[in-house]
């Protein structure tokens, strides 16, 4: 059993976890079959059994049971039946279209219901039954406030609201004015920028994913393993001092992890030119200005000629610049956590003297 | 509808009629009418928008002022810290962390004031004796002893603080300057003091 726990746990490291996240993630979105009525309870199951079970185990027991934690454990239901039904009528109006059938969603726009009862009345009671829902969550479970703060005592660990976990691990991996306030701007901004950038009038109304692969694969995976995962990572797996914690370990807060990083510029002139760093720091910067310039510009630029050509074509370069800046931006949380985990990796650019780090 | 500008309303709506006619003077509406002018009207509106940024103007400087309180209930920026034979070589003095924020560090030839913010987003680490390291909790940035950034997302060394010894033979700690590695200003002697 212990070996077992043991193995788990090691599923759970954060670059493993968040690896075959990806990779589970698009095994689930590029094949069909998964979406059926039978493979939503599966999935269902498959969730249920894994907190249950779990639940037996007193280390992942505490974490689970914390009255902070239960909106994450409702997320991760939730966040699988909203993905599983949106998916579910894109197939099946994918399927319907092959045929040379209208959407799903035409037959249902033709009919109509009064506002008056029949929305209304179901309006009522859903406030009624949420209003009795969170009345009862608020009796039971007591809302965790903690002692006054003090600027000289952090708790540890120190977890941001739930809904933050995402961002909180996003900056252990960037510099805080870039996760902090860049790249969560970034977030809201490319959300807003999406109806100005994608005229594509496919999908308007009803749900499809063969017209939409791209705007759909990456949108979700924003979504889902940049947020959602990041989230669950964050309550469930981040113990003491931020370290991390199999799901069935005990939160020793003396748990020692090497984490120890260096910045591109030290790998750059220390161990790969064997000199000392250049005192001037736009000379010892320079590996990784050139790297971030080639990021943004030579993978946007092969992106045209091989995966996004057709897009491409169909886009001004100015709309297709904006597009590539947000993505490029959204793909750097993934590839700086490669950098960090496989190669230590702290900065890109390094530039503390004037509070700028990539 | 008639045309009202020549022929006031009759009895249903006189009685504002005639209230308006105290404000404005025996004409009334239609005599104000008649006097603003399309030009006479911007010196109006300009003086309205003056007097609205005047006010908005003023609403914003209380805010800041507000910022400012008359009394501080900080403990002092400076103050004393004992002699400098109480600190044994090795050893990070926590006895200052929660009042004034600053760890005392004694190694082989110097001693020196460490802050303890994090330099990352400003949480405050932990020292973990066992490991010889301050350990953040907020995202795990990691410090050596003298401070220097080895692990996490910390981009920079923790600060120093102004340390000297006063006449009276006790170490006094200085908040108001600090000194940051990335400047080379650990090289300072305020920066420490000479235990040799
Ligand atoms: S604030 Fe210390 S690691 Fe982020």
């Amino acid at each position: 059993m212990d070996l077992f726990k043991e193995q788990v746990n090691r599923l759970f490291e954060p670059a493993t976890f968040i690896g075959l996240s990806t990779v589970g993630f698009f095994m689930l979105v590029y094949s069909r079959r998964v979406w059926s009525t039978t493979s939503f309870w599966v999935g269902n199951v498959v969730l249920t059994l894994f907190f249950g079970l779990s639940a037996l185990d007193p280390n992942f027991n505490k974490v689970i049971t914390k009255p902070d934690n239960i909106p994450i454990l409702i997320m991760v239901y939730t966040a699988w039946w909203t993905l599983w039904l949106s998916m579910n009528q894109a197939i099946t109006n994918d399927q319907r279209m092959e045929l040379g059938l209208p959407p799903d969603e035409q037959e249902d726009s033709g009919k109509k219901v009064w506002a008056w009862p029949d929305l209304v009345y179901t309006e009522l009671l859903a406030m009624l039954l949420v209003g009795g829902l969170l009345v009862i969550w608020s009796i039971f479970l007591k809302a965790p406030l903690e002692e006054p703060a003090n600027i000289a005592d952090s708790p540890n660990p120190s977890k941001a609201p739930w809904y933050f976990l995402g961002l909180q691990e996003m900056l252990v991996y960037y510099d805080p004015w870039l996760a902090g306030v860049v790249f969560p701007g970034l977030i809201v901004v490319g959300l807003m920028a999406i109806p100005f950038i994608d005229f594509n009038p496919l999908g308007n109304g009803y749900f499809t994913f063969r017209a939409r692969k791209f705007a759909i694969t990456w949108f979700l995976f924003g979504y889902i393993v940049l947020w959602v995962v990041l989230i669950f990572l964050g309550t469930f797996l981040r113990g003491p001092n931020w370290n991390f914690y199999g799901p069935y370990e005990y939160w020793d807060p003396h748990k020692l992890e090497a984490l120890v990083n260096i910045n591109l510029s030290e790998y750059f002139w220390i161990k790969w030119f064997q000199q000392p760093l250049p005192s001037n720091w736009m000379i010892r910067e320079i590996p990784g200005f050139v790297a971030t310039l080639a990021y943004f510009s030579v993978v946007g630029f092969v992106l045209t000629k091989t995966y996004l050509k057709q897009m491409h074509q169909q886009m001004t370069t100015i709309r297709y610049g904006i597009l590539m800046t947000l993505f490029l931006s959204m793909m750097a949380l993934p590839l700086k956590m490669l950098l960090r985990w496989f190669f230590d990796l702290k900065y890109v650019i390094a530039i503390p003297e004037y509070f700028f780090n990539i | 509808m008639t045309d009202s500008r020549q022929s006031p309303p009759t009895s249903p709506t006189a009685a504002p009629t005639r209230r308006a006619e105290n404000i404005l003077g025996a004409e009334g509406l239609s005599g104000l009418r008649g006097k603003t002018s399309r030009r006479g009207f911007f010196p109006w509106l300009g003086l309205a928008w003056v007097s609205i940024t005047a006010g908005f103007a003023m609403l914003a400087g209380v805010s800041l002022r507000f910022l400012f309180p008359n009394v501080l209930f900080e403990p002092p920026s400076t103050f004393k810290a004992g002699f400098p034979s109480e600190y044994e070589v090795g050893a990070v003095d926590e006895r200052f962390k929660s009042k004034f924020g600053v760890w005392i560090v004694r190694d082989e030839a110097t001693l020196f004031a460490l802050s303890t913010i994090c330099t990352h987003l400003g949480c405050t680490p932990n020292w973990l004796g066992g490991e010889q390291k301050f350990k953040c909790p907020c995202h795990g940035s990691g410090f050596y002893i003298d401070g220097m950034n080895f692990e996490g997302p910390a981009p920079r060394p923790l600060e120093r603080y102004k340390i000297y010894v006063a006449d009276d033979g006790q170490v006094v700690v200085d908040k108001n300057s600090k000194y940051q590695w990335e400047k080379g200003q650990w090289d300072n002697p305020e920066s420490f003091v000479s235990m040799a």
